[in-house]
């Protein structure tokens, strides 16, 4: 059995989860504050991959991104990337479609936490950066650990997205949920059934894990 | 000396309020405030601690403005140096008893001394959820001591304490008001809490 695809995938959403954690932290941070028109715009835009089909986001990001046309074409020739079917192209469609489970838990944590929290943090002299640093990221940290676990699951599981910016190339962007159905096409239904439970037991056993560490942790860090 | 003439427009269930005052606080003085629930005594004490933005009108202590809308004034809560105990506490719960106090001050001599004024000594390791409520209130205005500032601002800080607890601490607290030199603004709803201690009132409402 070719467990390339399984390898590829754990890659893929290690990368993808840690990008979220690196730029969805701030972001979710920046959205908790006060609401203003332009940061319900752009939550809506996050949202977006929620509802949308993921072929539908998948078209946009190929066309997007195709070197034949302006974006995608740019990025080329000035920078020599390419994101149609290639790994940073699945990295970059992940981030995307995986964004509004990683931001939306840790914004509503970050909401949940009184305002006066950072209020007694800046009345002891502390700047913006050290009160999120050592008084609200500590105190969201069961969110924290939710929303990455939710995005690693959820990236493990994309299929729509990831088929039409990425394709099908092994070992380059044919990820796991790929070589179930590209097996099921060619009738190989042991190894088809192979990869399926490899996935099912990897999420199944995250997603418990997460369970049991929330279970044994108060559900709101003020409790 | 800390004057303080400022405007600012409520939202209340009745249409809009303004919050006016207008009020001369001498330096080492204790000045009780009262007024009735959503009179604006806290949104008062956020906008000296620069929480809130006044709509308009100054805030100066001696010759230094703190805020001052005509000239766009408007110092941050870091800068004004102020030791604030919130009504709701605003402990945070990952910290330990003695962790709140090092994130505000390195002087570890006077940490052990809040410590012993605030009858926490035994309970260093506990976090906020391990206090009793009187306990929490305690560690609030310790670490609002905790950087010796020379005005403080607190909402409501004796209301969990039993009258014992609650006169001793009285007591010491003013014991280092006097040593700090510090100014005290206190909102309380009990009208014997502050007898003896404080010489001035504000009425808010």
């Amino acid at each position: 059995m070719d467990l390339s695809p399984i390898w590829l995938t754990l890659k893929l959403a290690a990368i993808t989860t840690l990008i979220l954690l690196l730029i969805g932290l701030p972001l979710a941070w920046w959205l908790s504050k006060k609401r203003s028109l332009i940061k319900t715009i752009i939550e809506a835009i996050i949202t977006m991959p929620l509802v949308l089909p993921p072929s539908v986001l998948g078209f946009y990001l190929l066309l997007a991104f195709s070197p034949q046309h302006g974006l995608g074409h740019w990025l080329q020739q000035t920078f020599n990337v390419q994101f149609v079917f290639s790994f940073q192209g699945l990295v970059l469609a992940s981030v995307i479609y995986s964004m509004p489970f990683m931001i939306s838990p840790v914004k509503s944590a970050f909401q949940q936490l009184p305002v006066s929290l950072s209020q007694a943090s800046y009345t002891l002299g502390k700047t913006q950066w050290q009160t999120f640093r050592y008084v609200l990221l500590p105190n969201i940290k069961p969110s924290l650990l939710t929303a990455a676990v939710l995005t690693f699951a959820h990236t493990l599981g994309e299929f729509g997205v990831v088929l039409m910016i990425g394709g099908n190339i092994p070992g380059v962007t044919r990820v796991a949920s790929i070589a179930v159905y590209d097996s099921v096409e060619q009738m190989n239904y042991t190894a088809a059934n192979n990869y399926s439970l490899i996935l099912f037991a990897i999420t199944f056993v995250m997603v418990l894990s997460v369970f049991i560490y929330n279970k044994y942790q108060a559900k709101s860090p003020l409790e | 000396m800390i004057t303080v003439d400022i405007k600012k427009g409520l939202k209340a269930y009745n249409g809009l309020q303004i919050l006016q005052i207008k009020k001369k606080f001498s330096a080492g003085s204790i000045t009780r405030i009262t007024g009735p629930s959503g009179a604006g005594k806290t949104t008062f004490l956020k906008m000296v601690a620069g929480l809130i933005t006044p709509d308009s009108g100054i805030i100066k202590t001696n010759n230094t403005a703190w805020f001052d809308a005509s000239q766009q004034i408007n110092l941050s809560p870091q800068q004004r140096h102020i030791g604030f105990v919130f009504q709701d506490y605003a402990l945070f719960p990952n910290m330990t008893v003695k962790q709140h106090l090092e994130y505000a001050t390195d002087d570890i001599q006077w940490i052990s001394r809040l410590l012993k004024i605030g009858g926490l000594g035994d309970f260093t390791d506990h976090k906020p959820n391990h206090l009793s409520g009187g306990q929490q209130q305690r560690l609030a205005i310790l670490r609002a001591l905790a950087i010796k500032p020379k005005l403080l601002l607190m909402d409501e800080p004796f209301s969990a304490l039993d009258l014992k607890m609650k006169s001793a601490l009285i007591k010491d607290l003013q014991g280092l008001f006097a040593e700090l030199g510090a100014t005290a603004l206190i909102v309380s709803h009990n009208p014997q809490e502050l007898d003896g201690i404080s010489g001035d009132e504000l009425e808010i409402g």
